[in-house]
Parts: C-alpha cells; structure tokens; sequence
C-alpha cells in the first residue's frame, strides 16, 4: 500500500487530522471574524454604553466613574434633549416610509420586467451613486437645493416661483430657501438611503414564485387583490430589512442635519459634539443608545407582526 | 356523461399559435392547435417535455396569451381574458400555495377575494378539507405538510369555488410512485364524483392512459394524435405516437416484405425457439432478457434493427440464441408519414 498522495504535507496532514474534529474546524475557522465581532466591535460599544451610566463633573469636567442615572435622567429631563429625539425619530420615520413609497415600484420593475444584463445594468444604475463620495454627493445637494441652485431656477423658468415659495412657507418644513429647510433634508436622506431601500425590496420580489401570483390571479383575485393579500405580505421581510438600513442610518447620521436644513441638532450631531468638543463622553453615549433602543423595539414589533414569518 | 351536440364544448382552440422569444430566436411553443374539449370529460394533454402541452395549458388557463388564433369557454371568447375572469381552477405544479397563510386561508382564498363571509368561507374550506382527507390539518402552514398533503390542499384551493373546468399541470410529478398512483385513483373518481371537466397535463402515458377520457398527444407544438386511451394505443397514428405511448416496436417494412413503417407492441409478439420462416415472422438473435416481476422483457436484434418482446413467462433461453418473433397478421399497424 502507497499513502494516499499529498497525505505527506504539513496542509494534507493539518487537513487530515481537522477532518475528523468538526467542532475544531469550526472554531478555526471563525476565530477571526468572532475576536472581531466579539471584542472590537460587541466590547467597545457595550463599553461605550456603559459610560452612559457615568456622569460629568461639572466643575471639573471630568468623568465621575460612579454608576448614575442622572445622564439618563438628564437625556430625558432636558426640552433640548426631548426636542432632538423627537426631531431626529420624526425625521427617520418620514425618510423611511417615502423611501420605501418609492423603492417599491423601482424594485418591482427590477424583479419583474428585466431580465439577464438588462437587469444587471439596473442594478448597477441603483448603486452607482454609492460609488461617489458620500460627502460629495451631501454637499452637490446643498447647491442644488440653495436659493440660487438649479431647483430655483428650474420653478423660476416654468414662472412656478409662488409655487416654491409657497411651500416654503410651510411652517416647520420650510425655510428660506430648500437648502436650509426639513424638506430639502428629508430630500437628500431619501436620495441618500434610497439604494439601501431598492435592492431588499427587490431581492425578496425576486424570491416570490411567479407561480403564486399566478394561482392568485387563477384563484379569482383581481391586481390589486393579488398585490395586497399575496405579493405585499411576502415582500415584508425585503421592506423591513431595507427600513432598518434607512431609519437606523437616518437616525445616527450627523453630516446631512450638519449641510442642509434647518438648525436644529440631529442626535448624531449631538454625540459628534458631546463626545469631541464638550467631552462630555456620558451623555454622547447616553444619546447613542437611543437609536438602538428604538431599532431593538422596532424589530421586536415587527417580528410581532409576523414581518420576518415568510423568511 | 351529458353532453349533448346544442351544448357549446367546455373548451375550444381553433388555430392557436402560441409563440415565445424574438425573431431570430423565436419558438413556436404552439403550432395551430385545434382542440375541443366536451364539459364533464376527463381530458389529457400528453407529451414529453417542450412539446407545448403545458404552454397548451397555460394558454387555457391564461397565463398566457396566443399569438393568434382563439380560445372559446363554454362557447363565448376568452382569447384576452386575465386569469381572474375565467370560470375555471388550476392545480399548479409547484402547488403554488401561498407560504404566508394557513391551510384553511389557501383553501378559503377563492371565496375570500370574492367578499364571502368569513363564517361561510370557513365552513366551506372545511368541507372542502374533508374532501381531500384533510380534516384537521386547517391551522397547518404549507411548509408544515408533506408533498401528498401539498398536493391535496392545491386541489380543495382549486376546487372551493367549484369551477366548471380544473386544469391539472402536472399534479403527481413530484409524488413518489405509490403515492401517484393512489391519488390518480382518487383524482378519477373525484372527477367522475363532481362531473366537471378535468384538463390534465403529464408527460407519463400510463397515467394519461388510465385516468382520461381522451389524450391528446402533443409532440413539436403540434397534435399527432388524439384519440381515447385505448384508440390510442391499439392505433396509434404516427411513429411519435407509437414509440411515446406504450413503447411500440417500429419495423420498417422493407423487413417484412411491404412498404411504409409498422408498429407492433411488444405483448402482441410470440418468441419460437430456433429459426423458423413463414408469414409475420422474424428471425433474431437474443440480446438481452430483463425479469420484471409480472412480465419478461426480451431484447433482440432482427436485422440492423432492435426488437422488445414482453413475455408472461421466463423462456430458458441463453443470451445470443437465435429465435423466431411471430405476431398476428392484425397486430400489425402501418403508420402514416410524420406530420
């Protein structure tokens, strides 16, 4: 008997002897990605939170390391601090619901009529604009939306100026101009979050069987029927994983409330300030755990739902 | 059964043309079929897969639209209408139930697009359960049933509203063998049970065979034949129709002393020992013998061309013996060009 060939390596021995231990292999094999998760990314943001639990001297400025709730308190306690959890959740929910409002036919279009590199070419044209800076994209908005910006110009040629304006004159959503109102804001979060919205969307319309809608249409259902009560519920889980992306990233995001809209703190602006100007490390955490928080409640009752069943 | 000639057939495709793809790729699934289907018979569409017998089909049920041609219900057009607006119910063959609901929710789905009531709805999706030996299984999701159970609840979704046609696709293809066979006894005497017209699609003869009416036989788009089972069989049209239903032996007649192509089945043929000449005989060499159980399955080589003969008893024969193939004169079927 000859050994079996490349037996005779220190890899064909390592694989050998791994071969018969499952659990060892496994170990291996995930011992970077859970060092990772487990202690970079899972232990600094537990630790961070608990700092929420500490508190600021204020005469000395500097951190007291006695569990308290008075951070906690004070996040709650505080109108200014109300105001921007509100500003901030208010915005997420309006920014998400339009996105989806919009990604739908998109992503129905997608699923359903294109084909090979038609459709390729579509999906490409979706995440095109995330192939551009992030920050360059924000800022090419401003100027679109500023008084003197294409946006203006645009009702001004078509004489549609009372138009605008008379949006604007909206109170809370409007402005001065677009570029310093909530509406030119919640503009460019939908544009922003609008890729991260289309392709769940999409991907699960790809998974509903053509079949079904077929029996659905066979069964007596008319279009809309058929939308409502087979192809909607089976797209939840692609409408509720894409809302996770666009609420949660609305909802930290500190650079867009920064660029264009209203004065007014978004939360992430308001870590971004306690953290590095104030110092105040306590209540930027405080104000980090409200997002995870609302997204935990959220998928707790969207689970509830039954948003995730037809996974 | 009750058809009478006033009454307009339950479905009729005069000159369907179903065509699929762009110009210089297009196929004809459906070449100018031409088909009428009597209310109340049990009607089958046979064929092996691409030969257009499910786009046949879809064309009947609406999921898809003929290039020409058209497509009567019951007498009046219904070439350009949704699916929705047809009187008639089909089993897919993925099931197609809808994974979000319960067992009783699919069975209901009909009634329920159509504003029934909820406590009506219920009773009659519970019946309709019985029905199909399902009592008890109406909380059940779909991913919670065996491909059988799948394969019943399909049948009460589709029969809740009592259609006057059930289009079948392929219901039992993806049952295993005793399985199938038991539900195409049940799916017979349902459809002898409710009366109503049964349009089924399978690629398996014996199935078609058993359980229809009429088959129609469907090779390139096209019928070759159709006929009622045994018609079929004993007759078969063409070379297609032979050689897919029921596996004929096709002899060329130069071997027989005439012209034209012959069928002859493999169980109308008597196996002599030894060299023997005379009138419907052939003389081979025995290549193979396959014990089957019920039958024996002998393969021999007259000529160039290879012969099956199915036999009720085993003959002692050692492989490479010569033998003698004799058959009666009526046996013989002379086939007519491919169409």
């Amino acid at each position: 008997m000859t050994a079996p060939k490349s037996r005779g390596s220190f890899l064909g021995r390592a694989l050998g002897f791994l071969y018969g231990r499952p659990v060892l292999g496994l170990v291996l094999l995930l011992i970077a990605p859970l060092l990772w998760m487990g202690i970079i990314y899972l232990g600094s943001l537990l630790n961070l939170l608990f700092y929420s639990f500490y508190s600021l001297d204020d005469f000395t400025g500097q951190i007291k390391y006695d569990l308290t709730l008075s951070t906690l308190q004070q996040l709650f306690t505080s109108s200014s601090n109300i105001d921007i959890v509100q500003r901030t959740f208010v915005m997420s929910i309006v920014v998400t619901i339009a996105c989806a409002l919009i990604a739908f036919p998109i992503a129905y279009f997608m699923a359903f009529h294109t084909k090979g590199n038609v459709k390729a070419i579509w999906i490409l044209l979706v995440l095109l604009p995330l192939w551009s800076s992030y920050l360059v994209r924000v800022y090419a908005w401003k100027l679109i939306l500023a008084k003197e910006g294409v946006i203006s110009w645009f009702f001004n040629a078509l004489g549609l100026q009372p138009v605008l304006d008379w949006i604007l004159a909206f109170p809370v959503i409007g402005g001065t101009s677009l570029s310093s109102s909530y509406l030119g804001m919640f503009l460019v979060f939908v544009y922003v979050w609008l890729p991260y919205m289309i392709l769940p969307i999409q991907a699960s319309l790809e998974r509903v069987p053509k079949s079904l809608l077929q029996a659905s249409s066979d069964l007596g259902a008319k279009p809309a029927q058929t939308f409502w009560r087979v192809l909607l519920p089976l797209t939840v889980p692609g409408i509720a994983a894409g809302s996770i992306f666009t609420f949660s990233l609305t909802l930290g995001d500190y650079i867009i409330p920064g660029v264009v809209g209203a004065p007014g703190y978004f939360i992430g602006q308001m870590v971004y300030t306690q953290q590095g100007n104030a110092g105040n490390i306590p209540l930027a955490a405080a104000f980090s755990l409200v997002p995870i928080v609302v997204i935990g409640i959220y998928l707790a009752v969207a689970k509830r739902l039954g948003a995730f069943d037809a996974l | 059964m009750t058809n009478s000639v006033s009454n307009p057939a339950a479905v009729q495709l005069e000159n369907v043309v179903c065509t699929f793809g762009t110009p210089p790729k297009e196929t004809k699934a459906v070449d100018h079929v031409n088909l009428e289907i009597q209310a109340g018979e049990f009607f089958s569409l046979l064929g092996p897969s691409g030969s257009g017998k499910t786009t046949c089909l879809r064309l009947i049920g609406g999921f898809e639209r003929p290039s020409s041609g058209k497509i009567s219900l019951f007498g009046t057009d219904a070439s350009r209408l949704p699916p929705y607006q047809r009187e008639l119910n089909t089993v897919f063959q993925d099931y197609a139930l809808f994974p979000h609901m319960n067992v009783l929710e699919n069975v209901g789905y009909a009634l329920m697009v159509r504003g029934v009531a909820k406590t009506e709805r219920v009773k009659r999706a519970e019946a309709m359960l019985e029905a199909v030996k399902l009592t008890g299984f109406g909380m059940r999701k779909p991913a919670q049933l065996s491909g059988g159970q799948r394969q019943r609840v399909a049948l009460a979704r589709a029969l809740v509203n009592r259609p006057k046609i059930l289009l079948l696709d392929e219901p039992l293809g993806a049952l295993d063998l005793k399985l199938r066979e038991q539900m195409q006894i049940e799916l017979k005497a349902l459809q002898r049970e409710l009366g109503i017209t049964f349009i089924f699609v399978t690629h398996d003869q014996g199935e078609a065979l058993s359980m229809s009416d009429r088959v129609a036989v469907f090779n390139h788009g096209k019928i070759e034949q159709l006929d009622a089972p045994k018609v079929l069989y004993d007759s078969p049209r063409t070379e297609f129709v032979a050689r897919f239903v029921g596996s004929a032996n096709v002899i060329p007649g130069n071997l027989i002393g005439r012209s034209g192509m012959y069928a002859l089945r493999p169980e109308s043929i008597a196996v002599l020992e030894g060299s023997h000449s005379g009138a419907n005989r052939l003389q081979g060499e025995l290549l193979d013998i396959h014990f089957l159980g019920s039958l024996t399955r002998l393969e021999v080589r007259v000529g160039n061309e290879r012969m099956t003969t199915m036999q009720n008893v085993t003959p002692t024969l050692e492989r490479g013996a010569t033998i003698t193939l004799e058959w009666q004169e009526s046996s013989l079927r002379k086939l007519e060009e491919a169409v």
